[in-house]
């Protein structure tokens, strides 16, 4: 077990060396983040009355676990990009060649990706307090779970998308094309029970929409604050960690 | 007799249609820094994918330490230091870190690696350098540090697929040097693949690639050797009518090879004046040479060895696949056991 630990370790260890001597990045994507929340929170503010949430709820504090969802998605996609830089550079040959088990790299790499995701997430908590939602200690460590399944499942997602690629130019096309809906349609924008049918239908097929019930359920400490039940959100959003997690293990392997 | 360090036998690997390695053998022993000959596209890199378990050959075997490539990956994998064409370092790491991360990638931590760092890095010479960033080093420096990370758990084989691609021929020369050292100081095994003359010259055996196929095998001078006498050149304007008119007034073979007329011949000096004498004015000059190991791969396939029109600007970087040669090689009897 160590022998597969101490590799995955060391991966993870140089993911985040790499974000830390490079932080203009993380910094660029939550500065990017918390100015689309205030455009849009106070650009809708008098036109835009979430659906389905109490009446208290305005359009500022409802975009508000959205956007954290929504960074917590970019970074973990845009993580991955490192996967297509160590194949270009070389360094992953290096790294394909040791002794190591494909779980391990594949874990290695995911958990590193996962850490600047859900970091990026966790700094915006202390804002909750600011738009009115009143945090629990329980609900802070569920929210703190809740986005980490979200970069998790996102990160082994964007390593299946970024494995065959060979530029960042065309992965780009894919974070366009299947990985911005994937927020886009979670209920970070506009709330489910206000959807159109069709679109509605499209949203429940979203897993991410699942991870920012259960974020936001966990906030708010009010289960049914959310049209989908807890039991559903927990279960699909581990589900779907899972699973993506699985098909780039199963990928790496070929 | 013990078993060689490493074995190829009958080695072939197939991309689709195009066959870049064709039934290669030989074997390197214990303590031997062998040379694989080559121009672009003739197999290297193929061949060093194959021995560093990357790739699965189609056709063959090749073993490391007695082990099996394809069936004992793992154990192979634990016995092999790699220097990839490719630089593999981080750039955003120093020296030290890349070593670090190496080391945990192969199981070893603590105090032990740490020794192991200092002394590889003190052997290479990186020490000075050991804490600033990799993207701040020259190619070369860069170069000796991954020697270090290749070497860090201390592989029976050393395997390096072109490792002076991009430095310059200082950069090149000390690269070799440390080369040399380690096989005189601690009689490292290591399979260096390449493309240029000068540094298949320090190798102790040489096997020369072309289109997929080991053509010669030997030390250089035994190589070299095999073509008895020297090598004469001839510049002429029209070089194929030249050739043509000698093999027919002498009934030698003459080749045209990077448009100048090519023979081999047993006392070169005695012939000039005999040809100045046959073709007044058709030749512009005449150079006698003993041969090289260019000379040594023009014998074995009748071509030159790499496009000098192309220059030496060869890209940083081979693609993935290696670039699909012409016409299938032509069989050549050569000096193969």
């Amino acid at each position: 077990m160590t022998a597969a630990l101490l590799p995955a370790a060391t991966l993870w260890w140089r993911e985040v060396v790499r974000f830390y001597r490079d932080r203009s990045r993380a910094i660029s994507s939550i500065v990017t983040g918390v100015l689309f929340w205030l455009l849009f929170g106070f650009g809708l503010v008098d036109s835009f009355a979430p659906a389905g949430m109490p009446a208290d709820v305005g359009a500022v504090e409802y975009l508000y676990p959205g956007i954290v969802v929504f960074i917590v998605l970019l970074t973990a996609v845009v993580g991955t990009f490192s996967l297509i830089e160590d194949r270009r550079q070389g360094f992953l040959q290096g790294v394909l060649v040791a002794p190591v088990p494909t779980g391990a790299i594949v874990l290695g790499k995911v958990m590193g990706g996962t850490t600047m995701a859900l970091l990026q997430g966790v700094v915006l908590l202390p804002l909750a307090p600011l738009v009115g939602i009143e945090v629990t200690a329980g609900g802070l460590a569920l929210s703190v779970l809740a986005l980490f399944l979200v970069a998790f499942a996102l990160t082994s997602l964007g390593f299946v998308l970024a494995w065959r690629m060979e530029s960042i130019q065309g992965f780009h096309g894919i974070v366009n094309l299947l990985l911005m809906p994937l927020g886009i349609l979670s209920g970070a924008f506009f709330p489910l029970a206000g959807a159109a049918g069709g679109l509605e239908l499209v949203m429940r097929l979203d897993p991410v929409t699942y991870g920012l019930s259960a974020f936001r359920e966990a906030l708010y400490s009010t289960p049914g604050i959310e049209p989908i039940g807890p039991w559903l959100a927990w279960g699909v959003s581990i589900g779907f960690a899972a699973a993506a997690f699985g098909a780039a293990v199963l990928l790496a392997r070929r | 007799m013990s078993a060689p360090t490493l074995a190829v036998d009958r080695l072939t690997h197939r991309y689709g249609e195009w066959i870049a390695l064709d039934g290669v053998s030989f074997e390197v022993e214990a303590g031997e820094l062998f040379g694989l000959l080559g121009p672009n596209g003739s197999g290297k890199t193929t061949l060093v994918k194959v021995l560093a378990t990357l790739l699965h050959p189609t056709g063959g075997s090749a073993a490391i330490a007695g082990r099996d490539v394809v069936r004992d990956r793992g154990e192979v994998r634990r016995r092999i230091g790699v220097v990839f064409q490719q630089p593999g370092l981080d750039l955003q790491l120093t020296p030290r870190e890349n070593l670090r991360h190496q080391g945990h990638l192969y199981g070893m931590r603590g105090e032990e690696l740490s020794a192991r760092i200092e002394l590889q890095l003190e052997r290479m010479g990186t020490a000075g350098r050991a804490d600033d960033r990799v993207k701040t080093l020259s190619g070369g420096l860069r170069r000796r540090v991954e020697l270090a990370k290749g070497l860090l758990h201390d592989p029976a084989v050393l395997l390096l697929d072109e490792p002076t691609v991009g430095l310059d021929p200082g950069g090149r020369r000390e690269l070799w040097d440390h080369l040399a050292d380690l096989r005189a100081d601690s009689g490292a095994t290591s399979l260096v693949a390449t493309h240029l003359m000068e540094e298949a010259e320090r190798c102790d055996r040489i096997g020369i690639l072309d289109r997929g196929r080991l053509v010669a095998l030997g030390s250089p001078d035994e190589l070299k050797r095999a073509i008895r006498g020297d090598v004469v050149a001839l510049d002429s304007a029209d070089p194929r009518g030249l050739a043509a008119a000698v093999e027919d007034r002498f009934g030698l073979e003459a080749v045209v090879v990077d448009g100048a007329v090519r023979l081999e011949i047993e006392d070169g000096a005695a012939f000039v004046p005999r040809l100045a004498e046959a073709f007044p004015g058709r030749i512009d000059s005449i150079t006698v040479g003993k041969p090289t190991l260019e000379d040594v791969f023009v014998h074995e396939t009748g071509r030159p060895f790499e496009e000098r029109t192309a220059g030496r600007g060869r890209p940083e970087r081979e693609p993935e696949v290696e670039e699909e040669p012409g016409a299938p090689a032509t069989p050549v009897e050569g000096l193969l056991p």
